[in-house]
């Protein structure tokens, strides 16, 4: 037997605090909000650097900044100079790929450790801040004391410089199941697994998210950082820098910016776009900032 | 109608399925918020305690359930088959209407398609077919506690606790969800156990009213509601209706003070 009646229809018809609909944004307003902005932004910033290479810079030291359209023809179009950027930033793309996946695997486990007893928590939480303070320039000369100076002593940089917020974000994301549902699964006698999996990981998934898209771009920064420090191994994008930086050739040393700045980006929107495809449709700010 | 309706005054004849036997809660803190609490209640009575906020309402239900150890006096309920609706409606976020209807079934290893077809007819029992695909941010505050209440429907438990379930919806919804609960009493013949602050609440669902008094909590009044099952929206204007919710009121104002 059914017990809704009209009461309940009514209800139904007109939820009092459901969220409301999204609105039906044109195409022309979306390109006014969402393009036109950066658009703007970018053509004054490129106005800025014609001044400074052909206004403030005389010809002796344009060097120092070569104007816009030198660096796309050297350091882009030159396909020579070009294949062996991407050689680069491949070997860096490996090195930050491994070095995220360790930590996403190593602060996922000391995560759920944590939190599964204060005491550990307790334990260790000093630690990881402890390691987090320290500068990475200050123990890159430790990593080479103990690791060399190969493809293992990047890993380890990037390990170092993305685990935290893991670990931080997903500890606070399988602490942050509200008090009721947590005595919901209590009253059913549910194992601590069941309790994990079901309750526990499930809510911490934003929080997860935001710590991976923060992780991602961390780790590429440091490949490159290791790479600029370990000269051995694959050559990767951080070794072009300083090549390029030593031999003073700006367009080449531009571009190899550029370049490992869309590696970043296109980490962090990768991750976001997990994101959207795991939590999007029942988390309220997945479509907004982490 | 179902055969298992209560189709008038309900007492509760039968051997009492939840009993609280000279009932104490002392905090660790020294803070006494139970004392001394004596009541039995059968399958098909529906009983509401109401009392000033920070009572010990919530404990008595918590240390019903198991959540809270009681520290003097017993307890005596079957905590495998025990339903508790909370203050808020606890959805899972992240589960459809379907899929948090299923998880006390699923949490009790009962097998999925009999799981699914319980949870389907908890669904239809409140209303909210055609909802079962939808995540908890879509629905309004009354929907989200039907579906708290279905979720509850589906071990079918002998024993319901509500810890002030209506407490956070509008006046109207809160209404409608009255009539559906004493419904949904009528035709499951549960024994009910509610908390509220709203005396109205209480006379329009329960068979007994009992007054609790404020810190440390102890039961000072009780009230036998002598209207007939089922009992229609039109009964909150009758004079007897007003005149119970008076005496009630008057007990509640002595206890606290």
């Amino acid at each position: 037997m059914t017990i809704i009646d009209e009461k309940t229809e009514h209800e139904v018809a007109a939820p009092d605090d459901a969220p409301r609909p999204m609105q039906r944004i044109g195409i022309g307003r979306r390109l006014s909000n969402g393009i036109l902005p950066p658009l703007a932004l970018g053509i004054v910033v490129l106005g800025g650097w014609y001044f400074i290479s052909y206004q403030l810079l005389d010809e002796k030291r344009r060097f120092l900044l070569k104007p816009p359209h030198l660096v796309v023809q050297n350091g882009i179009f030159d396909w020579t100079v070009f294949s062996e950027m991407l050689t680069g930033l491949w070997s860096s793309t490996k090195v930050a790929m491994i070095g995220l996946s360790i930590s996403i695997l190593l602060g996922f486990l000391l995560a759920i450790i944590m939190s599964q007893a204060r005491v550990i928590e307790r334990a260790v939480f000093p630690f990881m801040v402890t390691l987090q303070a320290i500068p990475i320039l200050a123990i890159v000369p430790l990593i080479s004391f103990w690791w060399g100076t190969g493809q293992r002593s990047r890993i380890i940089v990037c390990i170092i410089i993305s685990l935290f917020p893991i670990i931080v974000n997903t500890l606070f994301g399988l602490q942050s199941a509200e008090r009721g549902m947590h005595d919901l699964f209590t009253l059913h006698h549910a194992s601590r697994l069941t309790r994990l999996r079901k309750l526990m990981f499930p809510a911490a998934l934003p929080a997860i998210f935001a710590g991976l898209r923060i992780s991602a771009g961390l780790s590429v920064i440091g490949a490159i950082v290791g790479d600029f420090f370990f000269g051995r191994g694959d050559v990767g994008i951080g070794q072009l820098l300083r090549r390029y930086a030593n031999r003073l050739e700006g367009e080449e040393l531009l571009a190899a910016v550029f370049l490992s700045s869309a590696l970043g980006v296109t980490v962090f929107l990768t991750f976001g776009w997990l994101q959207n495809i795991a939590i999007g449709k029942w988390h309220q700010t997945s479509d907004g900032a982490p | 109608m179902t055969s298992t309706e209560n189709s008038s005054r309900s007492t509760g004849a039968g051997a009492p399925v939840l009993s609280f036997n000279h009932t104490q809660m002392v905090f660790p803190d020294g803070t006494e918020a139970v004392r001394d609490v004596s009541l039995n209640i059968s399958r098909g009575e529906f009983v509401t305690i109401v009392g000033p906020s920070g009572c010990g309402k919530s404990t008595l239900l918590k240390i019903a359930s198991g959540l809270l150890e009681s520290t003097g006096g017993t307890v005596s309920v079957d905590r495998d088959r025990l339903g508790y609706v909370f203050q808020d409606a606890t959805l899972l976020p992240w589960r459809t209407v379907l899929g948090n209807v299923e998880l006390l079934a699923e949490l009790h290893d009962i097998p999925k398609a009999e799981r699914r077809q319980l949870a389907l007819e908890a669904i239809e029992t409140v209303g909210l077919t055609g909802f079962t695909n939808h995540y908890p941010r879509s629905l309004s505050g009354g929907m989200k506690m039907r579906a708290s209440l279905a979720r509850t429907l589906t071990l079918k438990p002998p024993v319901f606790l509500f810890d002030e379930p209506f407490g956070a919806v509008d006046e109207i919804t809160r209404e409608h969800l009255n009539e559906e609960t004493q419904r949904l009493f009528r035709q499951e013949g549960f024994a009910g156990l509610f908390i509220t602050h709203s005396i109205s609440e209480a006379v329009f669902m329960s068979t007994r009213v009992l007054v609790m008094s404020a810190r440390p909590g102890t039961i000072v009044a009780e009230y036998e509601v002598p209207f007939d099952y089922p009992r229609s929206p039109e009964l909150r204007f009758d004079p007897e209706f007003a005149r119970l919710c008076g005496e009630i009121s008057h007990a509640l104002r002595g206890s606290h003070s």
